[in-house]
């Protein structure tokens, strides 16, 4: 195993890992200010996607494309919001699962009426499809690159957004005491309507970015919205920092255990069972994590002790 | 008789009489829907116990469901190829007959069901929530990879297994198994729920704190209701494969989880007939609604949408009004 | 000289900077009321935690009849016959009164895990619930819903639930907060029966009730004890005086 192998499974771990926090920041927000738990954030993850390749394709611009992803996400996220998630604040987790479960439903089968059941496939503009040589004799593509970057930054902007603005101080607020925030006369239902877009708008973007890499299709927010669950289980449930180490923690293991398990094995077995062997338990190896966090911490790495 | 208790024999009766109205007709489609009906009834019955009785909003339950259809699959198709289930630690010969299956498949969902019962009740909350629905989806992800036993593509076993020498491949044969399954199961819950256990269930839904205080671990009360609750389920599972003759990861996925808590959900939550009704009503919306438009789950989602605002107890809740277990 | 049925030694607690109990020493003796008083803040209900075991203490000991049950988890102390109330009423209110009791009937026997025999017809649990139910003047309310009831009943409910324990020591958090004047009279009558069987440490605001009912009083400010002793002492203590009962009137 060569170290330039090595350290590009260990870049396409980071860019999966930023992917997951961009996901997952926006259910970890939702969680912590409105005590909602939404399985239908990977619907709107796939509904960025969807937005992102038809306008990416009517206009044959990505750049309008990636606009469009946020801004039908933050519309759906605004529409879903004041129709029904609104009603779901005072209830409890199971009519919220249920619930959301249902939209999940309505928005898979929705697109897949609209689009039909094949996947589509972006076509990066030229300026972004190349590949960039980093030091050390690694060449890595330039929009994998990219989207690293713009996962970095909006965890840079979400920092800055909860800890110094004034909206932030009332997601702050809004997360600590319910009661209070809305003693202080902040509208509380306009800030939740605020927050679960923005969340919504960062699952759409996600959604288009992993997207164009890999393909649009009908099901893709389901088992992310799971590794998010896992992200925020690891972090913490509220802490924007926890959803970032969680998410890097978890893009990274779970790169690098398919990258490393069925070597591994191969040292000991032949080598098409140790594909298998290592892949199934690759598949396993963020579970594992998972548990291991909740062995020693029961509400995360950056959750409050209960 | 109390009005729940009749509510419930009135739905059996119901789903008894759709049965013997296909075997007069000859309808064996009508006859093998009410046997699914049955088989989700049962995995709803067992989630029932876990969510609706001890609160524990478990969105895993697609890995009891899996694991038991999986014991039935692998348990069969080793019988039909005359080879060990396994050699190593101790040698387990397969099997075709259904209660050997039923009994492993319960084993293996009590086996996997402890474990992760231990782990995500360390938590509560919207966290066992999560954890649970993550847990499954590592089974899911293994059998898709694990390649032994047919990985993504499932395991077909083509002949039904058998009990007291019946012939299974008949529908109604194989209905009168699983609805005396399930009358079996709604049995053992109804007792179930009003013994000291579940007093002590019942109290550490309503009040954990309480229940400390008296001198019980919650913990304790919770994961002996998530294991029975998880055996329970994974006895579906393998009826469930029996049915179908095939048992594949689908079985396992989260999707199946939220059809399992569906079919509570629907029906009413810690209600005895919740599941029963519940799982009924889903394959009907489904049969009526398929009817309507190839998108048919745009509008299951809807109507369940409109039970979750508006109808909260499920049908049973409409019918029985108050919930009373333990008054 | 009779050994103290509970015991708590050099016990202190904090949450981050903020310091609950410090230090705190008191015992409880057979047969006697101890009341715990102070301002509001004072640590009274952390300190009760961690007498139940709710919450762990960071140094300091606790014995039970002589025992030390540092390590041992709420519901372990509680099997061992420590029983306590809480200041805000704590029950299961979709039950009915009479399977709250049976529930803490139930705890005292040991045997929870029983799956076929129903309640209903247990008469190990439903004759001494009863009997409880009779003692705490609930008989009439068996059947109603927790949630039916009124405050004062709540209360009578909560301590019938800590008697049905057959407790060898009572923890009682506020037991009498929210209560009127004849219902007061009522509990502070049952309080003096109660020692008869099992020593209480009594959390009370109201200090009337415990001037009328107590043995022995410990006043803790800001997480320390600063005095104990009967009540004409603690009347009589400048400190006190100054501390609290200077404060409040």
């Amino acid at each position: 195993m060569s170290g330039a192998l090595f350290a590009e499974q260990l870049l396409n771990g980071l860019q999966f890992g930023v992917m997951l926090f961009v996901m997952a920041a926006g259910l970890t927000l939702v969680f912590g200010v409105m005590g909602l738990i939404n399985l239908a954030h990977g619907s709107l993850y796939m509904l960025g996607a969807f937005a992102c390749a038809a306008v990416a394709a009517a206009t044959g611009s990505f750049v309008l494309g990636l606009a469009a992803s946020l801004a039908a996400a933050a519309i759906a996220g605004v529409l879903v919001e004041t129709l029904i998630i609104r009603h779901l604040y005072a209830r409890d987790h199971l009519d919220q699962v249920i619930a959301t479960f249902a939209l999940i439903l309505v928005f898979t089968e929705g697109t897949r009426w609209a689009f039909g059941s094949f996947p589509l496939y972006l076509n990066l503009p030229d300026a972004l499809s190349g590949s960039v040589s980093l030091p050390g004799g690694i060449t890595y593509p330039l929009f994998r690159l990219l989207i690293i970057g713009v996962g970095l930054a909006i965890a840079a902007g979400l920092f800055l957004l909860v800890n110094r603005t004034r909206l932030g101080m009332r997601i702050r607020a809004g997360e600590s005491d319910r009661e209070m925030i809305a003693a202080l006369g902040v509208d509380i239902g306009r800030l939740y309507t605020i927050v679960f877009a923005l969340g919504a708008a960062l699952a759409g973007l996600a959604g288009a970015l992993v997207g164009s890499v890999q393909a649009v299709q009908i099901g893709m927010g389901e088992p992310v919205l799971i590794l998010a669950f896992v992200v925020i289980v690891v972090g913490g449930i509220g802490s924007i920092t926890g959803a970032f180490v969680g998410a890097i923690l978890v893009g990274v293991t779970d790169t690098l255990g398919r990258f490393l398990l069925p070597q591994a094995f191969g040292l000991i077995m032949d080598a098409s069972s140790a594909t298998s062997v290592g892949s199934a338990l690759a598949s396993m190896l963020i579970y594992v994590l998972m548990a291991l966090v909740l062995v020693f911490r029961p509400t995360g790495l950056f959750g409050k002790p209960a | 008789m109390r009005r729940e208790t009749l509510i419930t024999l009135t739905l059996l009766a119901l789903l008894l009489g759709a049965a013997v109205y296909g075997h007069r007709g000859n309808e064996p489609f009508i006859i093998t829907l009410a046997a699914k009906a049955a088989i989700f009834a049962i995995a709803g019955a067992g989630l029932n116990l876990a969510l609706g009785y001890g609160g524990l909003v478990s969105f895993g339950h697609a890995a009891f469901f899996g694991i038991g259809g999986y014991a039935a699959g692998i348990i069969a198709s080793a019988a039909r190829n005359y080879e060990p289930v396994m050699t190593w630690p101790i040698e387990i010969a397969g099997s075709t007959s259904m209660p050997v299956i039923w009994i492993v498949a319960i084993i293996a969902a009590m086996i996997i069901a402890i474990p992760i019962g231990i782990f995500s009740l360390r938590t509560g909350g919207v966290y066992f929530i999560m954890i649970t629905l993550a847990f499954a989806q590592m089974l899911y992800y293994f059998a898709v990879s694990w390649p032994a036993y047919g990985g993504e593509d499932g395991l077909s076993f083509y002949v039904r297994n058998s009990v007291f020498g019946l012939n299974m491949m008949d529908p109604w044969t194989y209905f009168t198994v699983c609805f005396g399954v399930l009358a079996v199961v709604l049995a053992l819950m109804a007792v179930l729920v009003r013994s000291r256990f579940g007093l002590a269930l019942e109290m550490a839904r309503q009040n954990a704190q309480r229940l400390t205080a008296s001198g019980i671990r919650p913990f304790n009360v919770r994961l002996t209701a998530f294991v029975i609750s998880a055996m329970i389920t994974g006895l579906a599972g393998a009826l469930y494969a029996d049915l179908n003759r095939f048992v594949s990861p689908a079985m396992l996925s989260w999707h199946t989880s939220g059809e399992i808590m569906v079919f509570v959900i629907l029906g009413g939550v810690a209600r005895l007939g919740g599941p029963v009704a519940g799982a009924c009503l889903y394959l009907l919306l489904e049969q009526t609604l398929d009817g309507v438009t190839d998108y048919w789950q745009v509008l299951l989602g809807i109507v369940l949408l409109l039970v979750v605002l508006f109808a909260r107890g499920g049908l049973v809740g409409l019918l029985a009004g108050r919930r009373a277990a333990h008054d | 000289m009779t050994d103290p049925a509970l015991e708590v030694t050099n016990l202190s607690k904090s949450f981050g900077a903020l310091a609950a109990c410090r230090n705190v020493s008191l015992d409880l003796m057979p047969g006697e009321i101890h009341a715990l008083i102070g301002p509001n803040g004072a640590g009274k209900t952390t300190l009760v935690k961690t007498i139940a075991g709710e919450i762990a203490h960071d140094s300091g000991h606790i014995r039970f009849g002589g025992e030390l049950i540092d390590d041992l988890d709420a519901a372990a102390r509680a099997q061992l016959g420590l029983a306590r109330t809480f200041q805000i009423s704590s029950l299961a209110m979709e039950m009915s009164v009479l399977k709250n009791v049976m529930l803490a009937v139930m705890a005292v026997s040991g045997q929870v895990f029983r799956f076929f025999k129903p309640v209903n017809g247990d008469d190990a649990l439903l004759g001494p619930a009863r009997a409880c139910l009779e003692n705490a003047g609930l008989r009439k309310r068996a059947q109603t819903r927790a949630a039916e009831l009124s405050h004062g009943e709540r209360r009578q409910l909560e301590i019938a639930l800590a008697l049905a324990m057959k407790p060898k020591v009572f923890l009682m958090d506020e037991p009498m907060a929210g209560m009127g004047p004849e219902s007061l009279a009522r509990l502070s009558g049952l309080l003096r029966e109660l020692k008869q069987t099992a020593p209480v440490l009594l959390i009370e605001h109201d200090m009337d009730v415990v001037f009328s009912v107590a043995d022995r009083i410990s006043v803790l400010v800001y997480g320390e004890v600063i005095a104990t002793g009967t009540v004409d002492e603690i009347r009589a203590n400048p400190d006190v005086q100054a501390a609290y009962l200077g404060d409040a009137a």
